[in-house]
């Protein structure tokens, strides 16, 4: 029984950390706010210069190939420093869309190149209506002779923009989980087209993604045409344990840069932080976050090795964490008073990300209804 | 990362498991039957102690000079756990063992030590805490129970409460002021009282539940010999803390909140609410999966710490919220068990009609309690934000 990290894993943590302190500062951050793909080709070059763009990536492939706890403990420190980019989705996401179903010319021509950084990858699932489970998905992708024809519509697609290739889910037949099927869709395929959605978290752009009888190749269908759900499933576990991972290191450093601010500010000829109310407030925030830590650690480790439990508890991880880093970022910017609600103070960055890692890939109220369902109740 | 358990462990927890199986006190012999006062349920309970440590079982940790087996955490928590399981009766000599006997080990004289910690162990002496008094709770160092030292001897004047078990408790350690003049932590001793000392009277304070589970405890003129002090004179506070430290760091384990858990699912789906089982309401399922998901982030909190404790790191600012979120959430989980029986749930044990023998209004009412003794919830969450966080004290 070892409910820890090993040295290689704290290590990775620290450089990690150490990293980003240098390279992304909030300053950086506030530089892609306006930004217009809100991206830097630079920070995602250096970073894969870190082997973090191939952490999961098998070394056959030109990646590390480490597990999704060691993804975990780098997504926690990149949710830190609220690193702008679409690192979890073409890093974790598509990459494991990859090495779950891709076939092994498809593996030879997306893997070396999404661990080296040179290609960006994106997820395009959800449609207007906002569901995220097998029935939601119904951009129709109609057989052709040698491919498909898709057209409709996907909705909030992170980083559209910058992404080489969209891993599409589209519905070749059927209805439910029989008949989804896995594209690959090349960006500069002709009939696709994108549109910026304005968004509060400019760390985090999403676009409308427009399908007009877009022609696709067989080449580009991942795993089995119609059986496309058994991959997703196991995408959005891991979309829930990055995005917690994400919130938890968000959360954590909310909490200290209010703490800290409370220590410098005084009213009344005294320090804040000695003031109960803001005290209590503190140490709520650290009790909700102390043993959420524990969940996002196992949440991962399950993902990697305890199949059976893998989903519920991705479930448990989003769901805690959603609400934790929701509820800590408020309190935080209250901390902090008149400041906090400037555009000037950091703070609202870790806010308005806490509020896109609470709604996307399966809300509270969403993932606790799975738990119940998976516990049996 | 390994969540599995070595051989040995499991082997260990066989074993562990078929000495229960055949050792658990049977139900014609059951303890918790009985009234927390009843001789019989005493008698019980200390034959239950023994028993378990003759069979290896008990402080487990401790240093084997002092009656322990310098066992790693590993193999106490595994027995803690099936103890749990198994829903074993506590251990009447818990405060003995959990408190006052790293305290010794810790900052007892050797004299001290062999006189006292064998009985610990075997539950032949009962121990009590003497700290809280009625005008000294939260802010226990202003406490103002008079020890004078007169020749060999103290003479204690003043008065405890709370104090749990002191109707049969054979001894108890207790906070006394021996230095009225001096600044309030540092005129405090840690003395060690024989409860059949002539001018200590016991009252029983009843609780909201209507069980005595509690006292409080008079001292008039009662002498207690200087040889009982532990520690230097004076330096009681930092002695206390010692054992406050070994308190709140207990390596809360919990599996007694995860029984509680099942015990609630087992409810929600039997029991009917507004003509379906409870189990099968969308806002109940909400708040069912919500106590379950902070159930589970507390049992991998527990692995954690433990896992720190094996490598002899200090869980630090994870082991301060132990005793705020474990005590809450035990309540929150009693409550939404009452919001669930609706008009059921509070009827009391043997009543025509009643749920699960009356447990949960029981628990509900005894779960605040834990949430307020040994230091409230307000307490905690000052040193959480002072020590775990570094915020300056107040006033």
């Amino acid at each position: 029984m070892d409910f820890g990290l090993s040295e290689e894993q704290e290590m990775l943590q620290r450089s990690a950390r150490d990293f980003l302190a240098r390279e992304c500062p909030s300053t950086f951050v506030r530089a892609l706010y306006t930004e217009p793909d809100g991206f830097s080709r630079e920070l995602h070059r250096k970073m894969a210069e870190q082997g973090w763009t191939g952490l999961l990536v098998p070394e056959a492939h030109g990646g590390l190939g480490l597990s999704m706890l060691d993804m975990a403990l780098l997504l926690e420190e990149m949710g830190r420093a609220v690193v702008p980019g679409p690192f979890i989705f073409s890093s974790v996401l598509v990459t494991l869309a990859l090495m779950h179903g891709g076939s092994s010319a498809q593996k030879k021509t997306w893997l070396p190149r999404l661990a080296s950084g040179e290609a960006i990858g994106t997820f395009a699932f959800l449609e207007d209506t906002d569901r995220i489970d097998a029935a939601g998905m119904t951009l129709k992708a109609k057989k052709t002779r040698d491919g498909y024809l898709v057209s409709g519509t996907k909705l909030f697609v992170p980083f559209a923009a910058v992404a080489d290739v969209l891993l599409t889910a589209v519905r070749t037949s059927g209805r439910g989980e029989e008949g989804i099927s896995l594209l690959l869709i090349d960006r500069a395929t002709p009939g696709l087209s994108i549109k910026s959605l304005d968004i509060f978290d400019q760390t985090r752009r999403v676009y409308e993604v427009e399908f007009s009888n877009v022609v696709v190749t067989k080449s580009a269908l991942l795993g089995t045409e119609g059986e496309g759900w058994k991959i997703m499933a196991r995408l959005l576990d891991a979309a829930a344990v990055a995005l917690a991972a994400d919130s938890l290191g968000g959360a954590q450093k909310s909490l200290e840069m209010a703490v800290d601010y409370t220590k410098v500010r005084t009213q009344f000829n005294r320090p804040i932080a000695s003031f109960q109310a803001l005290k209590h407030l503190a140490a709520d925030m650290a009790s909700d976050i102390e043993p959420a830590r524990a969940l996002v650690w196992y949440a991962a480790h399950a993902f990697d090795a305890l199949p059976r439990d893998a989903s519920r508890a991705a479930s448990l991880a989003k769901a805690r964490l959603s609400e934790v880093y929701s509820r800590t970022t408020n309190r935080a910017v209250q901390m902090h008073g008149g400041i906090g609600f400037t555009w000037e103070h950091d703070m609202h960055f870790w806010f308005k990300r806490a509020k896109w890692n609470e709604f996307a890939f399966g809300d509270v109220a969403f993932h606790r209804e799975r738990i119940a369902q998976l516990e049996g109740f | 990362m390994d969540l599995t358990y070595s051989k040995e462990d499991e082997t260990f927890r066989k074993e562990v498991r078929a000495w229960l199986k055949k050792n658990l006190p049977k139900k014609d012999k059951a303890i918790s039957d009985l009234m927390p006062h009843d001789p019989e349920r005493v008698k019980r309970s200390k034959d239950w102690q023994h028993k378990l440590f003759d069979a290896g079982y008990v402080a487990m940790n401790w240093p084997k000079e002092y009656g322990g087996q310098d066992a790693d955490v590993m193999r106490q928590t595994i027995v803690n756990e099936e103890l749990t399981l198994a829903r074993a009766p506590g251990l009447v000599g818990a405060s003995g063992l959990t408190m006052l006997g790293p305290t010794l080990i810790q900052c007892g004289t050797e004299e001290q030590k062999r006189r006292y910690l064998p009985k610990v162990l075997t539950a032949d002496e009962i121990w009590c805490q003497g700290y809280s008094e009625p005008g000294s709770g939260s802010d226990l160092a202003s406490l103002t129970t008079r020890a004078e030292l007169v020749g060999d001897e103290f003479v204690v004047n003043g008065q405890k409460v709370w104090t749990s078990n002191a109707q049969f408790s054979d001894w108890m350690f207790c906070l006394v002021r021996t230095d009225p003049d001096a600044p309030k932590h540092r005129g405090i001793s840690y003395i060690l009282i024989d409860m059949r000392t002539p001018g200590i009277t016991v009252r029983p304070l009843v609780q909201m539940t209507g069980d005595a589970g509690f006292n409080e405890v008079f001292f008039d003129n009662a002498r207690v010999p200087r040889a009982n002090l532990v520690g230097e004179l004076h330096q009681g506070w930092m002695v206390a803390n010692a054992t406050l430290f070994h308190e709140r760091n207990m390596l809360g384990s919990t599996t007694r909140t995860q029984l509680m858990m099942q015990n609630l699912i087992r409810l929600a789906r039997s029991h009917q609410r507004y003509g379906k089982p409870a189990a099968e309401d969308p806002l109940m399922r909400q708040k069912l999966s919500d106590l379950l998901t902070r159930v589970e982030a507390m049992k991998y909190h527990s692995y954690r710490q433990l896992t720190d404790v094996m490598h002899g790191r200090s869980p630090g600012i994870g082991a301060m919220v132990n005793k705020l979120v474990g005590t809450e959430l035990n309540h929150d989980i009693c409550a939404l068990a009452l919001e669930i029986m609706n008009s059921y749930a509070p009827l009391k044990k043997g009543a025509v009609r009643v749920i699960d023998n009356g447990t949960w209004a029981y628990e509900f009412m005894f779960t605040l309690g834990l949430v307020i003794g040994g230091g409230t919830s307000q307490i905690q969450k000052n040193i959480i934000s002072e020590r775990g966080l570094g915020m300056p004290k107040s006033g």
